[in-house]
């Protein structure tokens, strides 16, 4: 810091333009504490990073590259292979934004554009409640009731779409005649409930922020509201609803304990959806009580390390997208 | 405010050292930090395992599950007995609580097999631990078929189902076994744990050592079941799931069988009787179980006696044999001396099995062995 500050005509004086020894120690020690606590944030997630690869190595050291992903989990004889773990999480992950993506423009459409203002504040308070039941009670609910419920009605649709091409494949049953209830599509459609909220309320922000000038537009055009709808709201919303499904896409991916409870926990591969699977948080969640201090214990770290990049970089690009349409709507508001 | 240009680059570069450096401290392993005692220290102890000790503070310990039923009664009945030491047991699961026990976290650690080959490189330089076991508990086969009661199985045949190989209840080998027992043409759904437990460990090692020509699937706290096999969480989660799919079968800690109501199978035993699990079968088992001199064995299929019930298992309380203080050593014999002595008594309405007379003998004098 130079000791004589110039005076410079573009900043007005007394505006913050670093730490001169000028500025109230009030200023100055407020600055301070705003930044140290940024900084805290950062130091935090690389000291999670860092730790948690240090005690994964083992795992990479005992495995190599081709070990890690291979498809066999098989603690018994020393196997530590992740794949299936990772395709265990994409598969439910995308079976509930698959589903939540579609209810989620529905009730955001519902509460923009049909349903009268007044009754809107309900209908957000009962969506809202939604996110508010804990994770075990999903977890215990799924488990206890919707598993056995949802193994009949699987059965029948299994048996109906057996032998049919790509149906088949996908909603048929495994070997003959295996379905069950713990299973993938169970988990990701407990998944869709629990990520609906979120997704719903992101996506009535931004339909919401569509100008009343263009909706009208098409109106005066001679437009039905359906016409409407598709050809001013999803424009201009479509976007930023992408990034809110992205969002709910990264909290999918993580969610554990109720997604431990009803998939299974049987680290497969295949098409079929309704045969029990395994994510990556369920087997932390559900082993690393017994696990054995070594590569064991360092696989399922390394599971951490690798959920926890995947999961920083979906949020990140869903920010960047949903930032992006922020920016693009202000431009033409 | 915004920082420009050069400022970001210097706090940010602030930060990755910050954490780097951080990093750095708090990596080193269990061995270089401070062997600080889990409790806190006070006047002498006296050397005896008796209950009255002028030893006090508080014992911190974790590990396996199976153990938490009996710990928690133990903690609170010790209470009457000593009021000076308070116990913490934490039910995290065993591997956790041998973790903890290498780090000088807890003072002793709740485990349902003795410490694995991979893992003896983890115990601190120098250290012993010493092993003791505090009950035996049979395993059942809970099974859900209406109308079959006394349903008979041998260890190939329970292989045969958890490997999937027989898949109908009417099969003809599970019908040879069953004489006289007309048996449905239900499928056979096999129930076991999702998450990792000793009880699953155990089970497999019985069947490792009761078919060894039959089990493929080794022996673990994780086992590779078939991907028709229907996971639930806990024994609880496993009872849940044969309560309610007829035609089902699984691995079911007794306590929690008869808490559910489930039936279990008769197992054959090594002298080819067919016996129902119970404690008094459990404990006769292990009572032929061949002791090692640190005081671990394998009470699974262990024993020729014709009552003996061979699905049994057992959980040790690991200790260092060197304590850092003598309150501590103190303590811990008391505690442990407890669990061996009247704390046994606690078994029984429990649904667990106390320890055979002699094993229990051999790990009271154990106990001389703590030194502080």
């Amino acid at each position: 810091m130079s000791a004589t500050v110039q005076a410079d005509p573009a900043t007005p004086a007394g505006s913050a333009s670093g730490l001169s020894p000028r500025r109230p120690l009030g200023d100055r020690v407020f600055q301070v504490l705003a930044l140290a606590s940024g900084l805290l944030v950062l130091v935090i997630l690389v000291l999670i990073a860092i730790t948690m690869s240090q005690q994964s190595t083992a795992w990479f050291s005992s495995e190599g590259w081709s070990g890690i992903f291979s498809i066999d989990w098989d603690p018994a004889h020393n196997k530590f292979g992740a794949l299936a773990f990772v395709y265990g999480t994409v598969v439910t992950s995308v079976i509930a934004i698959v589903i939540a993506y579609p209810v989620s423009m529905g009730v955001g459409l519902l509460l923009t554009e049909v349903v009268p203002r007044r009754w809107s504040q309900p209908i957000v308070y009962v969506i809202d409640l939604l996110a508010v039941v804990p994770s075990v009670v999903w977890g215990l609910w799924g488990f206890l009731i919707l598993n056995p419920w949802l193994q009949t009605i699987y059965a029948h649709i299994a048996s109906a779409v057996n032998g049919i091409w790509i149906l088949g494949n996908l909603f048929g049953p495994l070997n003959g005649n295996y379905v069950s209830g713990e299973s993938f599509f169970t988990a990701g459609l407990v998944l869709a409930i629990m990520i609906t909220p979120i997704v719903t309320s992101l996506s009535r922000e931004v339909m919401a922020t569509v100008p009343a000038a263009d909706k009208e537009g098409a109106y005066a055009l001679g437009a039905t509201r359906w016409e409407m709808i598709r050809g001013v709201v999803w424009p201009h919303s479509q976007v930023g609803i992408v990034g809110a499904t992205l969002l709910g896409l990264g909290r999918a991916m993580g969610e554990t304990i109720a997604v431990a409870l009803v998939v299974g926990a049987s680290p497969t591969i295949a098409s079929h959806l309704f045969i029990p699977g395994y994510t990556m948080p369920s087997v932390i969640a559900l082993q690393f009580g017994e696990a054995t201090v070594g590569v064991f214990r360092a696989a399922l770290i390394g599971m951490g390390v690798l959920l926890f990049v995947l999961t920083i970089i979906v949020n990140l690009s869903a920010r960047a997208i949903v930032g992006r349409n922020a920016r693009r709507m202000r431009g033409t508001a | 405010m915004q920082l420009r240009g050069s400022k970001q680059a210097a706090v940010a570069g602030g930060a990755v050292i910050a954490a780097l450096a951080l990093a750095a401290c708090s990596s080193s392993s269990s061995s270089s930090s401070s062997s600080a005692p889990a409790s806190t220290s006070s006047a002498p102890a006296s050397s005896s395992a008796t209950a009255s000790t002028s030893a006090s503070g508080t014992i911190n310990a974790a590990g396996s599950s199976f153990q938490n039923t009996f710990q928690q009664a133990a903690i609170s009945a010790f209470k009457s007995v000593n009021s000076n030491i308070t116990v913490n047991y934490d039910s995290v699961g065993s591997g956790t609580g041998r973790s903890d026990l290498y780090s000088n976290t807890v003072l002793f650690a709740g485990s349902d097999s003795p410490i694995p080959a991979s893992e003896m490189s983890k115990v601190p330089a120098g250290k012993t631990v010493l092993y003791f076991p505090v009950f035996i508990g049979p395993i059942t086969m809970a099974y859900n078929l209406p109308g079959v009661t006394n349903l008979k199985l041998t260890p190939t045949l329970i292989a045969e189902i958890f490997q999937g190989e027989i898949t109908s209840w009417n099969n003809s080998a599970i019908a040879a076994v069953n004489p006289g027992v007309s048996l449905p043409s239900t499928a056979i759904t096999v129930a076991v744990r999702s998450d990792s437990s000793g009880t699953t460990q155990n089970f497999s090692l019985y069947l490792t050592k009761a078919a060894p020509s039959v089990w493929k699937l080794g022996s673990a706290s994780t086992i590779k079941w078939p991907s028709t096999a229907h996971a639930g969480a806990q024994n609880t989660g496993v009872a849940s799931i044969i309560k309610s799919t007829p035609g089902a079968i699984g691995y079911v800690d007794y306590t929690d069988a008869k808490a559910s109501n489930l039936s279990a199978a008769l197992v054959q035993n090594k002298a080819g009787d067919f016996v129902a699990p119970s404690p008094s079968g459990a404990s006769t088992d292990a009572a032929s179980a061949t002791i090692a001199s640190d005081l671990t064995f394998a009470a699974a299929d262990a024993s020729s006696a014709p009552t003996a019930y061979p699905i049994s298992y057992q959980s040790w309380d690991l200790v260092y044999s060197v304590q850092p203080n003598a309150n501590d050593a103190a303590m811990l014999k008391a505690y442990i001396g407890y669990l061996l002595g009247a704390g046994q008594q606690l078994l029984p309405s429990l649904y667990y099995a106390p320890l055979p007379s002699s094993l229990d003998q051999k790990a009271v004098a154990q106990l001389n062995q703590i030194t502080g």
